[in-house]
């Protein structure tokens, strides 16, 4: 019905001989929140840096609400807020003055006092930005994406270096901008934050979509099921354990065991060896992060490559 | 309607409609550069070193020299002027060489460095408004200090007043010009904040020698008065002197001071980067 927020198709962009994005295609709704997920290096931010036309792709196009970012600037510029991952302001310059200065570039800004008000940065409006922790920076960072009122904030690894707390309130700040219909791209390398943020997940590896599904389907295929370790009281043949339906993988390390499977692979584990009177001690279960979701899903070749397309 | 307006409007006329057109950016934002340029006076105010300097250095020199009984003595070597005479336009340059090492480019690498430039071109404002705004900061503190040691020279050193007042705005004008671009051209070449200061030190000497401070333009063998001739400095010097014992500079001085504006200008536009 209405056009994509972004739409990127066949990007790619090389630095010399090193290929940062060799093929990314994905499209954004209007109103989504949606999460660009990858490691260190896996071309997240040369990616949104070729989205907001900061740099130029190789080839590929992009389209933001159906401007190209390259020829129609001045037009992207206004309906677009960013916040790069990297970057400060100046020292001497206090919190009001650099949110006003900002305030000034666009057509139909938002209220300085009251964007202040909704990230917590009321009391700091009077000092300098010298003065203000990480946390208030990546704050002011992030209302300095928001205060031209854009359609769309791209907004790259927006809580890296916070702490829990602020990145919980961040989180329920991003959700409130979502509310009022702004379109929310999310570089980030927290599996936690796609989770609780993102209505769907893009994961980059090598330059590449590897994987674009909601964050849910997207760990549930990432698991591969769980992965249990524990030590055994004795030892026994692991046919006892490679005969479950439940286990798809046994492998030894040092004294410890470790099995993965989907579906009640634990109390199955568990049961199987007390029948053969052997307890599993120091168990652990695999609490999954992305970067052993990402290991699964690009050693495992998924099928899904290019499933944006 | 300038041409890009009409041109764009040609373009969207040719596409299929889109469901909304946004505004170009236009007039409205004479109000962000307003803001940019106070923005910048603030932190010139709050870090005034260079500014400061530009404009209290000379006039201590000045005093100095002003206090000297001999510098009003006039001496035939330096063609029936007194030291003062000879003292006060290289003074005034000395001025606009701090703010052309360090105040212009000083900030603007800084930026650079800090991300602020990289920053500024992701909104509908280009990141080279805040180079204007910068130019437009230190340009109020040169035409400052030049006013006051100016004003200062006549009513507390007794000095006569400028043969041609209009000369000698040309020839600061022009004198700031090429100075400001040489100032950006530094800001382009300059990779790191230290190394603005590293370029400004090596760079003074040079200039500030060209300019006489050390010996006069007058003093000097003829080889070197030729390479002064042709120095931004020596150029600068000349036109001001001229004008203020003379009359309307000559055309040279003028010209070689305008070729710097635009071989630096041209030279800082090319080498910019904003990353």
């Amino acid at each position: 019905m209405s056009l994509p927020a972004v739409e990127i198709t066949h990007l790619r962009k090389t630095y010399g001989p090193l290929t940062a994005v060799d093929d990314v295609s994905l499209s954004v709704a209007e109103g989504e929140i949606f999460g660009i997920l990858g490691p260190n290096g896996a071309g997240k931010t040369t990616t949104v840096e070729c989205a907001i036309g900061l740099r130029n792709a190789d080839s590929g196009t992009v389209r933001l609400l159906g401007l190209d970012p390259r020829t129609e600037r001045d037009e992207v510029r206004e309906i677009v807020g960013v916040q790069l991952q990297t970057g400060t302001q100046p020292a001497k310059l206090r919190v009001g003055e650099i949110l006003e200065e900002y305030q000034s570039f666009y057509r139909e800004p938002a209220d300085v006092g009251e964007l202040l008000d909704v990230l917590g940065l009321t009391a700091k409006r009077g000092d300098y930005y010298r003065t203000l922790s990480g946390g208030q920076r990546q704050r002011l960072s992030v209302a300095l994406a928001l205060v031209g009122r854009p359609k769309i904030a791209v907004l790259d690894e927006m809580t890296t270096g916070l702490d829990p707390q602020a990145r919980r309130d961040t989180w329920e700040l991003i959700e409130g901008i979502r509310d009022r219909g702004v379109t929310i791209v999310l570089v980030t390398h927290f599996m936690e934050e796609a989770e609780r943020l993102c209505d769907r997940v893009a994961l980059i590896d090598n330059g590449r979509v590897v994987a674009l599904d909601t964050p849910a389907a997207l760990a549930e295929r990432a698991r591969g099921g769980k992965t249990m370790r524990f030590r055994p009281s004795a030892p026994f043949d692991d046919r006892l354990l490679t005969g479950l339906p439940e286990v798809t993988g046994l492998e030894h390390a040092g004294q410890h065991v470790v099995v993965t499977g989907p579906g009640e692979l634990v109390s199955a584990v568990i049961l199987a060896l007390h029948a053969a009177g052997v307890t599993a001690r120091d168990v652990q279960l695999d609490s999954s992060n992305l970067e052993d979701a990402f290991v699964k899903l690009t050693g495992s070749q998924l099928h899904t490559e290019g499933a944006a397309a | 309607m300038n041409s890009l307006a009409l041109a764009r409007s040609r373009m969207a006329r040719s596409r299929p409609a889109r469901p909304r057109r946004l505004p170009l950016p236009g007039t409205a934002h004479g109000a962000a550069f307003g803001r940019i340029v106070r923005n910048e006076a603030r932190l010139a105010r709050r870090q005034p070193f260079p500014i400061i300097g530009s404009i209290a250095l000379p006039v201590v020199l000045m005093i100095i020299f002003g206090e000297i009984p001999s510098s009003s003595q006039v001496i035939s070597t330096l063609g029936g002027l007194t030291l003062f005479d000879v003292y006060l336009p290289i003074i005034m340059v000395l001025g606009l060489t701090m703010l052309t090492l360090l105040g212009l480019p000083g900030p603007l690498v800084s930026y650079r460095e800090i991300g602020v430039l990289r920053r500024l071109s992701t909104t509908p404002v280009p990141p080279s408004w805040l180079l204007a705004a910068q130019v437009v900061v230190q340009l109020g503190a040169a035409l400052a200090g030049l006013l006051i040691v100016n004003v200062m020279s006549v009513t507390a050193f007794g000095a006569a007043v400028p043969k041609s007042v209009t000369g000698l705005a040309l020839s600061c004008l022009l004198a700031i010009a090429g100075l400001f671009a040489l100032g950006l051209l530094i800001a382009a070449a300059a990779p790191t904040s230290g190394s603005v200061n590293a370029i400004g030190r090596l760079a003074l000497v040079p200039l500030m020698f060209f300019a006489g401070l050390w010996l006069p333009r007058a003093l000097m063998p003829a080889i070197l008065q030729d390479i002064s001739d042709y120095s931004p400095l020596g150029a600068a010097v000349e036109a001001i002197q001229y004008s203020m014992q003379t009359g309307f500079p000559p055309a040279r001085p003028l010209l070689v001071l305008a070729a710097y504006a635009v071989i630096f200008g041209f030279a800082a536009r090319r080498f910019f980067r904003w990353e």
